[in-house]
């Protein structure tokens, strides 16, 4: 077991029985991304310096006797979360120079907690992406299979984590990106309730279901990083001020009587067989531990998507509205006036499916349509919800398949963003409904791909699915297996 | 094909987008598609139902008015692709 193997929490017993120091564990790191980050390209930006000045710090914090579970851990962000001094690009030409001037405050309680955060992570073009591909510093492969794809949008902070090239990651979520990812490269991800983290500094996708979470090794390390990041901000006003729980006294591994939902839209035909070999063994996992099943309706699951690639692009239309060459980022040169530059530095600085989302949701938004996509989009999303505040009358948790099939192959499916779109099917509908959910390693294809499980839980219900997936975890050994690299 | 590539072009000024010839072109048979999948969500009846922007309820998060201090003018001017004194500076936009 080498350093870049360990758990945050594993990591975090040696550096308080003083066995290895920060120094060491972040120079290890680093050494590892060297040596494999250019077959997986999980990186856009390594922070030597400031990783090795974070480490000396933490280090000295040991020394103290001030060591908190995230004290001298190495870390890496999705490049997505601004970070003071460093550049932030969201994956697009548009920020490739933008240097931030504050600290999202995600970065602000890691660093607070003596985290060393050794880079950034590549992603989907502002968040916009299912496989990774949409980056504008090149495509993530999937350390399982450098031919497949590792997920989107979160596609470095799955990466790093199955690569070890990082301990722990953070991600964001508007559609799947940080369950689905997880679930295709065989890590922990969860997506927690909408408002439960900080969105500040967080660049904007679509702010009524963009949230911020953890991919990790482990379940246990998944509750420690929710408890680094979680609770209410002033910087974000929807962010929700409820007291925060202690998450690892969730971690018991007792699912006796808890009752699960099988929601029957969920196991359809058509799901990969080896997805379904691993959910049906999973159940039989649960039952031996003495959780309970009931079916249930999610009645508009199949509008899911629909709903989504309505109220996503129209809320990206008018949030990537801001980049316009002025205040930062890219400019276009040689524009005849300012709408020329306008038009020219937005055709310069954004990839095709950022363009592509831009023009759905000013589309959806633009006069004569707005009533028929967006407004009845919205109206669909009530329902959507409703069918989850339904099924959480009679069950604690829903258990699901995360994504159709395990990770496809590197532009299989590039040239047909519809069916993009339709390999988020059992993803989207959380962020829809605003819920919380969780990835949990549960088999291998045959192929040698690793398959996750979803387990979507009540609004602000994260202790249930961190206790359901500690469980499975406990009684399994997915979580153990490593990518070859 | 319901979109034209005319809608296309003038969704793209509406956008601040300039768009190739080809791109109008493949945006245009994507678009379609897309919008005619999301037809869908008129099998479902609506009326009477509330729209929801926001999962979770959302209030008027109020603080006091205070004077706090800000990144100041040379940290918001610092990622500027072009800038004069302490301003922004932009190409030409009365005529």
């Amino acid at each position: 077991m080498e350093l870049f193997d360990l758990t945050i929490h594993e990591l975090h017993d040696r550096l308080k029985r003083k066995e290895v120091s920060s120094v060491e564990a972040t120079r290890t790191m680093l050494a590892r991304i060297e040596a494999v980050d250019p077959k997986v390209n999980a990186y856009i930006t390594v922070t030597p310096e400031e990783a090795l000045a974070a480490a000396e710090a933490a280090d000295q914090r040991i020394a103290e006797g001030r060591i908190a579970p995230l004290t001298g851990i190495p870390v890496a962000l999705k490049d997505i979360f601004v970070t003071k001094g460093i550049r932030t690009t969201c994956a697009s030409r548009i920020l490739g120079n933008f240097v931030p001037p504050y600290d999202g405050t995600v970065v602000t309680r890691l660093t607070a907690a003596g985290a060393v955060i050794v880079g950034k992570l590549n992603q989907d073009e502002f968040a916009m992406g299912s496989s990774g591909e949409s980056s504008a510093f090149g495509p993530t492969r999937n350390p399982w299979n450098l031919e497949c794809i590792p997920g989107g949008s979160s596609s470095g902070s799955a990466a790093a984590i199955a690569a070890r090239t990082a301990t722990a990651t953070l991600g964001t979520d508007t559609g799947g990106s940080i369950r689905q990812p997880a679930s295709h490269c065989g890590c922990v991800g969860l997506r927690p309730t909408y408002g439960r983290v900080s969105r500040y500094g967080v660049i904007a996708y679509a702010s009524s279901l963009d949230q911020v979470g953890p991919l990790t090794r482990d379940v246990t390390d998944c509750a420690l990083m929710l408890q680094a990041v979680a609770g209410h901000d002033p910087l974000d006003s929807t962010s929700v001020d409820l007291p925060v729980p202690d998450y690892t006294k969730s971690l018991t591994s007792d699912v006796q009587g808890l009752r699960l939902g099988l929601p029957k839209e969920y196991y359809i035909e058509g799901l990969d067989p080896d997805v379904k070999r691993a959910l049906d063994e999973a159940i039989e996992t649960y039952r031996g531990l003495g959780a309970e099943f009931v079916e249930i309706s999610l009645p508009h699951t199949d509008y899911a998507v629909a709903t989504y690639y309505l109220v996503a692009t129209a809320e990206a239309s008018s949030n990537l509205a801001r980049y316009e060459g002025v205040r930062f980022g890219h400019r276009a040169e040689g524009a005849a006036n300012l709408l020329d530059m306008f038009r020219k530095t937005r055709a310069e600085g954004f990839g095709a499916e950022v363009k592509r989302r831009i023009m759905l949701g000013t589309y959806a938004l633009s006069s004569g349509y707005y009533d028929a996509y967006y407004l009845k989009a919205q109206k669909v999303r009530t329902l959507i919800m409703q069918d989850f505040l339904k099924a959480f009358e009679t069950v604690d948790a829903i258990l699901t398949p995360v994504a159709p099939t395990p990770a496809f192959k590197i532009g299989e499916k590039t040239s047909d963003p519809l069916q993009m779109y339709l390999s988020d099917i059992f993803t989207i509908p959380v962020n829809l409904a605003g819920t919380c959910a969780i990835s949990v390693p549960a088999g291998m294809s045959a192929a040698g791909l690793p398959i996750g499980l979803q387990l979507i839980g009540r609004p602000f219900g994260e202790e249930t699915i961190l206790r359901a997936a500690h469980a499975f975890e406990q009684a399994t050994a997915w979580h153990e297996r490593k990518a070859a690299l | 094909m319901k979109l034209t590539s005319a809608d296309v072009e003038h969704v793209a000024l509406l956008a601040r987008l300039e768009l190739s010839p080809e791109e109008v072109e493949t945006f245009t048979g994507q678009m379609d598609a897309i919008l005619a999948y999301v037809e869908k969500l008129n099998e479902l009846n609506t009326d009477g139902i509330v729209p929801t922007a926001h999962a979770v309820p959302v209030e008027n998060a109020f603080r006091d008015d205070e004077v706090r201090p800000s990144i100041g003018v040379e940290n918001a001017l610092a990622n500027a692709s072009d800038r004069v004194e302490g301003f922004f500076r932009v190409p030409k936009v009365i005529e």
